[in-house]
């Protein structure tokens, strides 16, 4: 075990070379790059024995690393933001043909406005692929989320891909200090991926096969059921981790001052660190409040999920994203274990979106809030008629009624003008 | 059957194809051709669907479909993994797709592909438009074919636009081989596709498979359409590499184009009008510009014997040759890391090199090391095979 000094982007590489993937296959995407320009560079000076490939999309990206897994070899991509959604028809694919392909995704805002900054839309709009989706706190859960990522996937119960997710600059460009064990701990913690079936002439097999209404509803169902042993499968994983690397490792969730707690935090990202900072602070007024840091999304874990929310009054969802015209994804997710009549209210706020800093006012503000909301932006500005923003809006609108709007923003370069 | 061909099925019987269905024909044969050793992929489409319903499948070889517009994508990740394993050279990989998987929606992962220099052949089954959604156009559909989405009418007369020129395309990406082919020509296919895979990089078959259902035609015409797609000049059937025109299939007397275009209900408004006579003659200039173009009326020659109407490539002057006696040459027989020689009409070459040549030993019956001239002349191929080899001296007597 080594402690350095390493950029978010460079844990991770130094995370997956750890793992020796025979094939890395990326396209780039900003704030993506740098893990898979580090992992070129050790190819380049031949530290890392992987094939590299250069790809022509990230839908070609994730196509070659669906081929080669399904050769029977390990493999990395590494996207963000559109990049992600491109890959978004491949990856249901490499679920439904049960490869472990690992990836991480480099949490990016979604375009339109065009925004490289971080927020979670990304990742959140591919939660019905059948990807698992672990998101990292800071540099060091993102690097030690890799290897986890790679047992859970390969893991014969389960047979998945996986993404680790860590916040775009955030996470990915900030400099920590971060434990990278030695090979072989890792070796100790990841065994060899041995494929149930390979596309191998000595025993031909045909993958991806075309299927109708009489088995297609099977196939869907033995998907859902290998997610659900994703759930086992990253609990042990998580505590053999801890075994091995003597670190934490909160595979499913982590509760922070949840012990009494009236009033949960509950997110998932770099974010959950300032809401940790608001529990401390409060918590030295009195105040009982816990936060629980959601690691695992896909699988969803409802069990503990309820567990570590029962006792509470008030659970706070903080997200970044939404499911436009309903409400912020996690919150549904939360909600949907919590729904009985002495239930805690679960109430969902949406923050942090395209590089919005979310700040402890950000999270004071969630906790004035005293209604049941479902997703109510936090630090909204009050003006919203950017110029060009609300354009489509206001040529709706009749002369007299517009006239009675609220003041608009001072004229400036629209962001949409371009 | 050419010699040296895998007997068994790799592209077994019991699929739900159509009658007559060119595209079958075509896997079957790129897959016999091809041989036990190799991977394959394939895009979304009718041979997959076809060939692969749960729980039955036609492939007795490795195979994986993926997505419609990835079947490039996924054939270099599947070299990516073989290079990493070291098995590059045991296990060829082959990638197969429709005109319109590879023409169209999977274009950008085809020209990644070729850049990269990969070492895949792929294969694209050309039926001229998107069948398995219901015949609609391509950008291999040709000039004045219907689809249903370039219907003729008033203001038409099918597709307005030419075939898109992919084997040209390919050979603008520096592919190593590119070639042409019809199902009408199952030695020549064969060959192509044996040929295709002793070459180390991209190459690029793109096959003639009609369609009877979305082309319109009686299903036991699908091989005499196409041969006249061949003998019209409308579908010249040639070979680059490396870049340089090596051999073009001669078509002896040019058939008019009228010949291959009637029996199809594709282009059947043009029959019905007067101006459908112009579109004719447009589809007439466009068959002669090929025979032009690749010369593919002189010098008719015995259309019966496929290696004797491929142009020879000249032969790469040799320096001083050295002399190999009998003995001599038997010890270059490619074992145990040795240098693999064969001699042919009096020339030692070198086929070390080759995949089709690995341990020395060429489909099982031939070796290195030794005077193949009598074993030539039996072979699906011609001498043709050996241009562009190493030629290394004489045999003595």
């Amino acid at each position: 075990m080594v402690r350095k000094m390493l950029e978010g982007s460079q844990a991770v590489a130094q995370a997956v070379a750890l793992c020796r993937p025979a094939v890395i296959c990326a396209y780039p995407i900003t704030p993506q790059t740098h893990i898979v320009a580090e992992l070129a560079d050790m190819v380049a000076s031949g530290e890392l024995k992987s094939v590299y490939v250069n790809a022509d999309s990230e839908h070609s990206a994730a196509s070659v690393c669906l081929g080669a897994s399904a050769t029977g070899v390990r493999t990395f991509t590494s996207t963000s933001s559109q990049g992600l959604l491109l890959m978004g028809e491949v990856l249901f694919n490499i679920a439904g043909m049960r490869l472990p392909v690992v990836l991480s995704c480099v949490n990016r805002a979604v375009s339109a406005p065009l925004n490289i900054w971080n927020d979670q839309q990304d990742s959140l709009s591919l939660r019905d692929s059948g990807t698992i989706q672990l998101y990292a706190e800071n540099n060091q859960e993102a690097a030690d989320l890799i290897y986890l990522a790679y047992r859970v996937a390969e893991d014969h119960r389960v047979l998945l891909p996986a993404m680790v997710c860590l916040d775009g600059y955030i996470l990915s460009h900030a400099w920590e200090a971060v434990e990278i064990p030695t090979p072989k701990e890792v070796d100790a913690f990841l065994p060899p991926y041995s494929p149930l079936y390979k596309l191998d002439p000595e025993e031909p097999r045909t993958f991806g096969m075309y299927a109708n209404p009489e088995v297609y509803t099977e196939a869907r169902y033995m998907l859902q059921r290998a997610m659900e042993e994703a759930v086992t499968a990253i609990q042990e994983a998580s505590h053999n981790f801890e075994l091995i690397f003597s670190r934490p490792m909160p595979g499913i969730l982590e509760e922070y001052r949840t012990e009494d707690a009236t009033t949960v935090i509950l997110g998932m990202g770099s974010l959950v660190s300032v809401a940790k900072d608001v529990a401390d602070e409060l918590r030295g007024q009195g105040e009982k409040v816990g936060v629980v840091k959601l690691v695992s999304y896909r699988p969803f874990p409802k069990e503990m999920v309820y567990e570590a929310l029962k006792g509470a009054s008030d659970v706070l969802v903080l997200e970044k994203g939404i499911s436009l015209g309903s409400a912020g994804p996690l919150l549904l997710d939360v909600r949907s274990v919590l729904h009985g009549p002495h239930q805690p209210r679960v109430r969902g706020f949406v923050c942090g979106l395209g590089g919005r800093d979310v700040t402890r006012q950000t999270i004071k503000a969630a906790l004035a809030e005293k209604e049941l909301v479902d997703a109510r932006f936090l630090d909204l500005k009050a003006d919203l008629e950017l110029e060009g923003m609300g354009q489509a809006n206001r040529d709706r609108q009749p002369a007299l009624a517009r006239g009675a709007r609220r003041k608009r923003a001072p004229r400036k370069e629209g962001i949409n003008s371009a | 059957m050419p010699k040296g061909t895998e007997t068994a099925h790799l592209f077994a019987s019991g699929h739900t194809a159509c009658s007559g269905c060119g595209q079958s024909l075509g896997a079957r044969l790129v897959m016999r051709a091809a041989g036990r050793n190799i991977i394959a992929t394939d895009a979304t489409g009718c041979l997959e669907v076809f060939s692969s319903l749960y729980p039955f499948s036609a492939w007795e070889v490795p195979w994986v479909h993926s997505l419609f517009e990835n079947s490039a994508a996924v054939a270099s990740g599947i070299e990516a993994a073989l290079k990493y394993l070291g098995k590059l050279d045991q296990v060829r990989v082959i990638a197969q797709g429709g005109d319109g998987s590879t023409a169209d929606i999977g274009f950008g992962a085809l020209s990644g592909l070729w850049e990269r220099g990969q070492d895949v052949l792929y294969v694209c089954y050309d039926n001229e438009a998107y069948m398995n959604t219901g015949v609609q156009r391509s950008g291999l559909t040709p000039y004045g074919a219907t689809t249903s989405t370039t219907p003729s009418g008033k203001l038409s007369f099918g597709k307005a636009q030419q075939k898109k020129d992919l084997p040209m395309i390919a050979v603008a990406h520096g592919v190593r081989y590119v070639a042409t082919a019809s199902v009408a020509y199952p030695f020549d296919l064969d060959r192509k596709v044996k040929k295709a895979l002793g070459i180390i990089g991209p190459k690029y078959i793109q096959a003639y498979v009609p369609c009877p259902l979305g082309w319109r035609h009686d299903s036991a015409l699908t091989i005499q359409l196409a041969k006249l797609v061949v003998e019209t000049g409308i579908y010249p059937l040639f070979e680059y590499e490396d870049g340089k025109l090596v051999g073009v299939r001669k078509i002896g007397k040019k058939k008019p184009v009228e010949e291959y275009l009637r029996p199809q209900g594709r282009f059947r408004h043009l029959f019905e009008t007067e101006a459908g006579k112009t579109e004719i003659a447009r589809i007439q200039a466009l068959a002669d510009a090929n025979i032009e173009r690749f010369g593919l009326i002189e010098k008719p020659k015995d259309l019966q014997k496929p290696q004797d109407i491929i142009e020879k490539p000249a032969e790469k002057a040799a320096p001083t040759l050295r002399g190999f006696t009998p003995k001599e040459l038997s010890t270059f027989d490619g074992r145990q890391g040795r240098p693999a020689y064969i001699a042919y009409k009096g020339k030692v070459y070198d086929i070390s090199a080759s995949p089709l040549w690995r341990g020395g030993i060429h489909q099982d019956q031939h070796l290195a090391g030794r005077d193949l001239t009598a074993e030539l002349a039996e072979a699906p191929h011609g001498e043709e095979n050996l241009a562009g080899l190493p030629v290394m001296g004489e045999l003595l007597p």
